[in-house]
């Protein structure tokens, strides 16, 4: 058998089997019906992405002005800025991010280095049904806890912070969870073996090595956070005027601003739909930078890990 | 009561070194002397290793010797691993995994009550199947992490000396001097695993373990390992696990052979002796038929 393997007969026979099968053209046309339709769905996906993005560039460029950034709509009729909903945004935000990210990493350090048997089991799922909590029933708790000690009809700027970390911790576990887990465990026993004891393993080992994925994890999480309506419209209210104070008043945001401005456009209908277009822009281009960020950090901070 | 006197014990120990560390590191590149400090036996005695309700390895009695190399040889899933991970309690790491039976250190019970598995680690290094410098820190920083990671507070001079004494025993020194402040991930296989090696004599334990740590190298690699072995031996009690014979031949004294009847049986010690009389007359048949090749 071995010895007649190159012999030109038995080779002969062998590509002519291959060639009258038939089975290459028909297994080239499905690949190309194939590669046709999943082609086919990737550009459906994108295409209200670009419409979007195109749409709102479009009519949200005419509202873009130096006022635009630099004043707020304090008693002005029609004109006005929108300063103090970009820097209510921030505000709100931030104060939602210093609230979730140490929540949401000691939770995923607990999930990932400590927690073992049932009560993970049991935690890991309330974090899933967490993610799946509706937006307005977390601005509805936030309201209603700060409601049972300030009183009804109270609007504060920390209020929807507290609202959108209860959106974004169960966001913020996931994703730390998901990078502690891939930080492999010889790196945990070379520790060990060091004599290093465990919390010391995790804050001088397993997050550093982690670091640029945790970072990562947060930045997207606040991208995810950032653009929230129904939660802010019920606790931090609306507002004309700057406020960076988040423990005393009405605070505005971009996106309520944008719905506001759509919903009351007031005498001069035009500007105030031109400002919301604007407003919304304005909101997706933060949530751009931030995803840029996100992928310049990890790329720049990323560990090396074999 | 091994925690709080070990511990101190080791300070001393370290102090004393550290003094005349010095004028080793400056004068000697070669072989580092045993500086009169005494490696420690480690005397195991009807150990039972389980991993839940799995039993790994039955009733291994075994007496380690200081300043020799013992290898553990046997074919895969024979338990010797397992049974190396819990002579410095690694075992224990793994969920659900217990212990049962005696292991001393110089007549001390590590599984003692009141014994911290972390103090028992500082006093047993151990060096791993796959290199594992620590990716975020420099090679200088790997080296000195037995340091920095415990909060032992020594001074800045101290760490110089104590991290290029390590590095010279780990025959590493001459190639990374000029670039301790570089990542520890970029060196070759080898090299790294000469960094943990390094990083592991560098807090000076009496006992180092070493789990397979050619398997990952090149063959010469593994011959720079093998040399480096044989030098530490005159500072520490070590023992190695390898799959390979022809290492447990060319670098341990004393070699132990583990064996299992069948996948699912735990693992047995068969039988422990000075190397060479374990490749050339074994007393059990078992041994010599994986010596000589003709199983496993």
């Amino acid at each position: 058998m071995e010895s007649s393997a190159h012999s030109p007969a038995l080779g002969q026979v062998q590509t002519s089997r291959l060639l009258a099968s038939g089975l290459g053209w028909r297994r080239r046309s499905v690949n190309i019906v194939m590669t046709a339709l999943i082609a086919g769905a990737f550009v459906l996906a994108m295409l209200p992405l670009f419409s979007l993005v195109f749409e709102v560039a479009k009519r949200g460029i005419p509202g873009l002005s130096a006022e635009f950034f630099t004043s707020d709509a304090r008693g002005v009729v029609g004109g006005g800025g929108a300063a103090h909903a970009i820097v209510g945004t921030l505000v709100i935000t931030g104060v939602a991010a210093v609230i979730s990210v140490p929540i949401g990493i000691m939770a995923a350090i607990y999930l990932n280095e400590y927690g073992a048997g049932r009560l993970r089991r049991a935690l890991t799922f309330f974090v899933d049904v967490m993610t799946g909590i509706p937006s307005i029933v977390a601005g509805l708790f936030a309201y209603a806890l700060f409601e049972l000690f300030l009183g009804p009809g109270i609007r504060l700027g920390v209020m929807g912070s507290l609202a959108l970390s209860v959106l974004m911790i169960p966001i913020v576990i996931r994703s730390a969870e998901e990078v502690l887990k891939i930080v492999p465990n010889h790196l945990r026993e070379a520790a060990y073996a060091l004599g290093t004891p465990k919390w010391k393993t995790i804050t001088k080992v397993v997050l550093p090595t982690a670091f640029a994925g945790l970072v990562t994890g947060v930045m997207i999480a606040v991208a995810r956070i950032v653009g929230e309506t129904a939660p802010l419209l019920v606790t931090t209210g609306v507002v004309d005027s700057m406020n960076t104070n988040p423990f005393q008043g009405r605070m505005q945001n971009l996106a309520v601003y944008a719905y506001n401005e759509y919903r009351s456009p007031g005498v001069m209908k035009q500007a105030s739909y031109d400002k919301a277009w604007a407003a919304a822009l304005t909101l997706i281009a933060i949530v751009m930078i931030l995803n840029i960020a996100a992928r310049f950090v990890y790329r720049r901070y990323k560990t090396e890990i074999r | 009561m091994l925690g709080a006197a070990t511990k101190r014990k080791t300070a001393e120990e370290r102090q004393g070194t550290m003094s005349d560390s010095s004028a080793v590191t400056a004068t000697s590149t070669g072989p580092v002397t045993a500086a009169g400090r005494p490696a420690k036996t480690i005397e195991a005695r009807g150990v039972n290793l389980f991993y839940g309700d799995f039993q790994a390895v039955e009733d291994v009695s075994i007496t380690i010797e200081p300043n020799k190399v013992t290898a553990l040889i046997g074919s895969s899933g024979c338990g010797k691993t397992t049974f190396l991970r819990s002579l410095n309690r690694m075992h224990e790491l793994t969920p659900g995994a217990s212990v049962k039976g005696e292991i001393t250190l110089d007549g001390e019970d590590i599984y003692g009550a009141g014994v911290d598995p972390v103090a028992v680690r500082r006093l047993i290094g151990m060096v791993f199947q796959q290199p594992n410098p620590f990716p975020t820190m420099s090679i200088y920083d790997n080296v000195a992490a037995g340091f920095n990671l415990n909060a032992k507070k020594i001074s800045k001079v101290q760490k110089d000396v104590a991290v290029e004494r390590s590095l010279r025993g780990a025959h590493l020194w001459e190639e990374v001097k000029d670039r301790l402040d570089k990542p520890g991930g970029g060196l070759s296989g080898g090299q790294q695993q000469r960094l943990c090696i390094a990083r592991a004599i560098a807090v000076e334990p009496e006992v180092l373990l070493m789990d397979e740590p050619c398997s990952a190298l090149d063959p010469v690699a593994t011959l720079a390992i093998e040399d480096l072995i044989g030098e530490l031996k005159s500072r520490y009690t070590i023992v190695i696990v390898t799959h390979n014979m022809q290492q447990a031949a060319r670098a341990s004294d004393v070699t132990a052979f583990f064996n299992i009847e069948e996948t699912g049986k735990p693992g047995r010690l068969v039988e422990a002796g000075p190397t060479e009389e374990i490749f050339t007359k074994p007393t059990k048949q078992e041994t010599e038929d994986y010596v000589s090749g003709r199983f496993g």
